[in-house]
């Protein structure tokens, strides 16, 4: 079986709704140069895509190969935009990849309220179990890795070896802050010795639902390291892919879809940031806002916006997403509770015990 | 029955108030540069305690290149040489605490009673904790070497003006900051007083600079673009007016707001606590507290027993000169917060709620409203929903602890809340699902320098005080 072949097989078995079996893609996984090759015949082989036919593994007459509708992730389901719009995405040369949903204001509202429905159980989820789910979808992109790798190869014009790292690099930013969930209130609380006979115990505690727009440049690692830290401690996210290159991030939405993630706590919509900007920015039931993929004026109007319920806002800044992610991201979008209780006393004043 | 009392008023000779104060900038007192005063006046009586400069736009221009003028060296001391600033801070502040009771007392009309044995004692406190951060700060938990902001701009408010000065200025001078303090309008005294312990302290002129005026003042001093930082405490709908006005530049905010604390009673609580607990959540400095407990959440059964003994209780609590050593409820701030309690109890009336107040006299001059219970609350009521920031306690009643959470939750705000219950699960379950910055199980309106504070949702963000608080000063 050619590389290729194997590579359409693997991607063929795992998607939307589909188990994925990471086994699958295992046969192609040895890491290094084989994975490598197979993430550069992925590429020519969307190449040939477009040109609407491709040499099957069997031989003699042409196949045509299979495209994806790439949909909305809202909800822990695959929805269309309700505006029934779509744009064009093209690759970096302008060749014609899909065409990905143009999402509305109404499908933000959409993703708002399931968000916040998803806000109760996943916060109340045991951080460890929120580990294991975030753990889950590093295995579940891990089987993947070529399709990703070939996709951010075509979203962002990279190299197979610079996309194939882009995409390693996400895998290990889920399982960075898999690790982070249950001990993030061991760095953020705190036991406060008050002067006075009172327990004082501040803990953190997830803001709630938060918009992010994701960076527009970093299709897939950038977007990771944006949406995992904040539903690692609790919160749940609508997050607006990278405008030009929304791709890899709705495929994402089907590896999380796999990943025992709960539906609600991510949702995926593709579209323009100056139209689902300020509809998020200005919605009462979210709660704070990462501008990451906001630039210029909008990101001045969307933080002008977001101060009439007084969410909180991240500013956008340069980052390196391949740099180590640190811890600000996850604790940006925390609160802190503190709650106060009577020691009382035991026996009588100066009793030993 | 209440008992009676012979007056015992505490001598308001252990301060000296001038007639003119100006505005402490660069190390010196200084007139405004157009010249212009208000005058500041004991809402207890209305007399006139002082005349102050009102900082104008050119005073804040010159407050803020004398913070940053200072900045430089004030940042570049050792954190041990700072801390031990602020401790000779905290220690000058002991020394004269009962001069700056009264004064406090004078100015904002607040018994004397809170400012001497919680005011005061917390200002202190407060500094001295800070204090000791300052050459700690690597421990922090903000990485090896975390660094200061700059100027800070700190917007205070009347209700607790010296405590939150110390809120305020504190963590910023020990994390390395300068800072150009406006006091509220109405209670501009104890800031220019703490200048004056500055002076003893040998703090270097510019570290911290104080404007007395009014809102103008206050809003130049967030736009100014030489201010890399801005905290602000006060109303929530001025603290969205700053946050649009530092939207798309650099400066760092933290605002800590209003709030509509639901006081949560369940029908295993101790009632006498309980009732005590309720009267400190809303009565204690006349209810103008960010984080007061304005909503009582009764469970129903117990709601009849509760409110005999509330009312009951009520009954004893003795209003009046807010410097007599007995009274346990003083003035309103101000005329124009009265006309705003008064608007908003004369709403919960028209809109069917049964308003309840003891039997009491209030005095002839001066700014007065008599503790205000409203029963037969529903969520929907103005009285339910508004921050009165006054006396007044809206009664609600609940039958589930998921009903009790879903009406204390029921706000844009997220300041506080308060539970009572013998049932310690209770408690902890109740605790994890209130969205509130501070939660006071079986106590309440407790405060501590070491215990972050803070809201959640249109409360604020940020905290103030502990570990955390250093954060809102640092280049984090």
């Amino acid at each position: 079986m050619s590389e290729s072949a194997a590579k359409k097989k693997s991607a063929g078995t795992s998607g939307p709704g589909g188990t994925g079996k990471p086994g699958k893609s295992g046969k192609t996984g040895r890491p290094g140069k084989t994975a490598v090759k197979s993430a550069d015949s992925a590429g020519r082989s969307g190449a040939a895509a477009v040109a609407g036919a491709e040499q099957g593994a069997s031989g003699g007459a042409p196949r045509l190969s299979v495209l994806k509708t790439y949909k909305l992730f809202v909800g822990g389901k695959f929805p269309r935009s309700e505006s029934g719009r779509v744009y064009e995405v093209t690759d970096s040369k302008g060749g014609w990849l899909a065409n990905a949903p143009l999402s509305s204001r109404k499908d933000a509202r959409d993703a708002v309220s399931a968000a916040r429905k998803a806000f109760g159980g996943w916060s109340g989820a045991t951080a460890y179990n929120r580990g294991q789910v975030l753990y889950r979808v590093a295995e579940m992109l891990e089987g993947r890795r070529e399709q990703f790798a070939a996709e951010v190869a075509d979203a962002e014009g990279r190299t197979p070896a610079a996309a194939a790292a882009q995409v390693d690099a996400a895998i290990d930013r889920w399982v960075w802050y898999a690790g982070w969930s249950d001990k993030v209130a061991q760095i953020a609380g705190s036991a406060n010795p008050v002067a006075g006979p009172y327990f004082n115990l501040s803990t953190p505690e997830p803001t709630g639902v938060v918009a992010v727009l994701a960076p527009q440049e970093s299709s897939l690692l950038g977007l990771v390291s944006v949406v995992a830290p904040a539903i690692a401690t609790g919160n749940t996210v609508v997050v607006v892919t990278s405008e030009r290159s929304p791709l890899p991030a709705l495929s994402l939405a089907e590896v999380l879809a796999t990943s025992d993630v709960p539906g609600g706590v991510v949702n995926v919509l593709s579209g323009r940031a100056a139209e689902l900007g300020p509809p998020l920015a200005s919605h009462q039931d979210v709660n704070a806002i990462d501008l990451a993929g906001a630039q210029g004026e909008l990101a001045v109007e969307l933080e002008i916006a977001a101060a009439d319920n007084l969410k909180r806002v991240r500013r956008p800044a340069p980052v390196d997403w391949t740099a180590d992610p640190g811890t600000d991201r996850m604790l940006g979008f925390l609160e802190t509770k503190t709650v106060w209780h009577p020691t009382g006393a035991l026996g009588a004043a100066g009793s030993a015990y | 029955m209440a008992f009676d009392y012979a007056p015992a008023p505490e001598s308001r000779s252990v301060v000296d108030i001038a007639p003119s104060y100006g505005l402490f900038i660069d190390g010196e007192f200084r007139e405004a540069a157009d010249g212009k005063v208000f005058k500041t006046v004991s809402p207890a009586n209305e007399e006139v305690l002082s005349e102050v400069a009102d900082a104008g736009e050119a005073d804040v221009d010159a407050a803020v290149r004398a913070a940053r003028r200072a900045f430089a060296s004030w940042s570049a001391l050792p954190g041990a040489e700072r801390g031990k600033y602020l401790f000779r801070i905290a220690r000058i502040l002991q020394e004269r605490s009962r001069e700056l009771a009264v004064l406090e007392t004078l100015d904002n009309g607040k018994p004397i009673r809170e400012t001497r044995d919680a005011d005061l004692p917390l200002v202190a406190a407060h500094f001295f904790y800070h204090a000791g951060w300052a050459d700690k700060l690597s421990h922090a938990g903000y990485g090896p070497a975390p660094q200061p902001l700059g100027v800070a701009g700190q917007i205070i408010p009347w209700n607790f003006p010296l405590l939150m000065l110390a809120w305020k200025i504190a963590p910023a001078l020990a994390t390395g900051n300068t800072v150009v303090l406006k006091p509220a309008e109405t209670t501009p005294l104890s800031a220019l007083f703490f200048a004056d312990v500055c002076r003893q302290a040998g703090l270097p002129r510019g570290v911290v600079n104080i404007l007395t005026g009014h809102g103008a003042a206050g809003a130049a001093l967030v736009a100014h673009p030489d201010v890399n930082k801005v905290a602000f405490t006060g109303s929530t709908a001025v603290g969205k007016q700053i946050a649009r006005t530092v939207a798309g530049t650099d400066k760092k905010l933290t605002l800590e707001l209003g709030g509509k604390g639901a006081n949560i009673v369940f029908d295993d609580a101790p009632i006498d606590q309980a009732v005590e607990g309720i009267v400190n959540g809303i009565f204690f400095n006349q209810g103008q507290v960010c984080c007061a407990g304005s909503r009582l959440l009764v469970q129903e059964s117990i709601q009849d027993e509760l409110l005999d003994s509330l009312k009951r209780r009520l009954g004893t609590l003795r209003i009046g000169d807010p410097l007599d050593k007995n009274t346990d409820i003083g003035a309103i701030n101000s005329a124009e917060q009265l006309a705003r309690i008064t608007a908003l109890a004369e709403t919960g009336e028209a809109e069917g709620a049964t308003r309840w107040s003891p039997e009491c006299e209030l005095p002839g001059s001066g700014y007065w409203f008599a503790p205000t219970l409203f029963t037969g609350v529903s969520q929907a009521h103005t009285v339910a929903r508004d921050e009165i920031f006054g006396p007044v306690l809206s009664v609600l009643t609940f039958r589930t602890p998921d009903e009790a959470v879903a009406k204390a939750n029921n706000t844009p705000y997220g300041l506080s809340a308060g539970i009572w219950t013998e049932k310690g699960s209770r408690i902890l379950a109740m605790a994890n699902r209130l969205r509130a910055g501070v939660v006071w199980a079986n106590t309440f309106n407790k405060f501590d320098p070491t215990s972050p504070f803070g809201g959640y949702k249109e409360s604020g963000f940020g905290r103030e005080g502990g570990r955390h608080g250093l954060e809102a000063y640092l280049d984090v």
